[in-house]
């Protein structure tokens, strides 16, 4: 059985104008120490399955198991990246980033959790910054924190739902920088949600496409053999980059005309 | 620069002109009994010179009235905010309280303070007692119904990340929810200081307690109409000073 195991999972919103189906029978294994992506047209229900996995909202129909125990509802095993970053702005990067530290060590004393802090504010490079609140912060720097934010959970599963998606490009290719960097140092699992391709060739080891909704579904995974760890120069030319890339871009442009 | 000190001091003052020369003729043609903006200021001027003078109860300078009065309405502002504040959170928070004493809430919400009054007076047989209970009674509502907003528009979002994080209730609502619904809850707290000052005259004149408003219901009964104007211009640049203080309040709390 794999680390994190999806099956069959399908959801629905009723909405006024009667249910729209998002998910259609979702499926999905990650192995632990894994990055794997997500790769969908923007509506298509990736934040969908990030909720879903993370258990703030519950499925239809479908199992979600980590480490073979079902999800029921949310928990700090299962750490989140939203895609609005969802910092509380009245708390400084510093709040921010403890309140998920002493959520999840309150049996530790507050100068160990202060240290932990500490290290993870670091981590992201924005130590300069730990004192200043998210409305003083740049999109770079308050993605920074919510990637932070998730990893100081120390979760078993980390879900980055389209992490970079509200940077521009120059910024964009530092996280993912920061992120291959922070990933290699900790291999922890996560599940990266995105709609670039070439940063999920970049960042994963792993890609399931998704087909746009309603009723999405995976298309089958796309091994990413690019050796790590890896360096974003000269990268483009290598095989297998341009194969995962292909297969990839020619899944989901068929599944678009398949609508 | 100069843009700014026309509009911010020269027209006011116009405006405050408009209503000395409206003032002036309505005293001289059609409201005889309406003394003239010069007869008020010099039969008022001890009031305003020596403010804190005290001949009697009722014949002191125009501060040690608005002392009175100031003092009582701090005190019912704040048994409505000790009420009111609580009961706003609950109504936010839980359903059935809301189901429960929603109704209650907007039933009570326009009663005036002339019709609590007398009830406040049978209940503590004390004048002073019922001013006070009268002043919280009408004041709370805007705390009560602003903060239960306040609770009902936090974003989803900032309640998620409470819940991946597993907080308990009481963290919950300490960490995310108060912080979350601070702003609205100080704009019910301005709104209620306004209405408590509002409130204050009313009460002060029906039970004949020393004050700005008793001050004016006396001075109206001994014909002494200048002083009722001192009162009216007192009680409205009260009333806009502390709107303005708790507006700096109200602005030190909002978020973005
Ligand atoms: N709470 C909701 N109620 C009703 N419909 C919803 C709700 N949340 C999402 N949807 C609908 O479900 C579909 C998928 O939404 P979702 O947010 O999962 O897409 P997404 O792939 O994350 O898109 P994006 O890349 O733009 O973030 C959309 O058509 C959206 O309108
Ligand atoms: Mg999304």
């Amino acid at each position: 059985m794999a680390y994190l195991e999806v099956r069959g999972l399908r959801k629905s919103y009723g909405t006024r104008s009667g249910p729209t189906a998002v998910l259609g029978g979702v499926d999905l294994t990650l192995e632990e120490g894994e990055l794997a992506a997500v790769v969908g047209y923007s509506g298509s229900g990736k934040t969908t399955l990030v909720s879903l996995i993370a258990g703030l909202i519950a499925p239809d129909r479908g199992e979600i198991l980590l480490e073979g125990v079902p999800v029921t509802g949310p928990g700090p095993e299962r750490g989140v990246v939203f895609q609005q970053y969802s910092l509380l702005p009245w708390l400084s990067v510093r709040g921010n980033v403890a309140l998920a530290v002493d959520a999840v060590n309150s049996g530790l004393p507050a100068s160990e959790r202060r240290r932990i802090t500490d290290e993870f504010i670091a981590l992201v490079n924005l130590t300069p910054a730990a004192w200043k609140r998210p409305r003083q912060l740049s999109g770079g720097m308050r993605q920074r924190v919510a990637v932070a934010r998730g990893l100081a959970m120390r979760p078993k599963l980390l879900l980055m739902d389209e992490p970079f998606s509200a940077v521009d490009a120059l910024t964009r290719a530092t996280l993912q920088d920061e992120l291959l960097r922070i990933w290699g140092e900790r291999r922890s699992t996560v599940m990266l949600i995105t709609n670039d391709v070439d940063e999920a060739i970049l960042l994963a080891d792993r890609i399931y496409p998704m087909t746009p909704g309603p009723d999405a579904v995976l298309g089958p995974a796309i091994e990413v053999g690019l050796p790590r760890p890896r360096q974003r120069r000269h990268m483009s030319l290598e095989p297998a980059y341009q194969k995962a890339r292909q297969a990839l871009v020619e899944f989901l442009r068929a599944a678009r005309t398949a609508r | 620069m100069r843009i700014d000190i026309s509009q911010q001091v020269i027209l006011p003052l116009l405006g405050a002109a408009c209503v000395l020369v409206i003032w002036s003729i309505v005293s001289v043609s059609v409201a005889p009994d309406l003394p003239s903006p010069g007869r008020t200021w010099r039969e008022s001027q001890r009031y305003v010179l020596e403010p804190f003078f005290k001949d009697g109860e009722m014949n002191q300078g125009i501060g040690r009235l608005a002392f009175y009065s100031l003092v009582r309405v701090g005190k019912g502002f704040a048994l409505a905010l000790a009420i009111g504040t609580p009961i706003g959170f609950l109504l936010g928070l839980s359903r059935r309280f809301h189901q429960s004493f929603d109704p209650i809430v907007q039933f009570m919400r326009p009663i005036s303070p002339l019709a609590w009054l007398p009830l406040g007076l049978v209940i503590f047989q004390k004048s002073e007692p019922a001013a006070i209970f009268t002043i919280a009674l009408c004041a709370m509502w805007p705390t009560v119904i602003n903060t239960a907003v306040g609770v009902r528009s936090i974003s989803p979002d900032y309640l998620n990340v409470g819940r991946v994080l597993k907080l308990s209730r009481f963290k919950t609502l300490t960490r995310i929810v108060i912080p979350a619904t601070l702003p609205y809850v100080f704009t019910g707290y301005r709104l209620s200081l306004g209405l408590a000052w509002l409130v204050i005259v009313a009460a002060e004149m029906l039970t004949g307690t020393p004050g700005v408003g008793g001050f004016l219901w006396q001075e109206y009964n001994s014909l002494v109409y200048s002083h009722i104007i001192l009162s009216v211009i007192t009680i409205g640049a009260i009333g806009f000073v502390l709107d303005r203080l708790m507006g700096l309040v109200e602005a030190r709390v909002r978020i973005d």
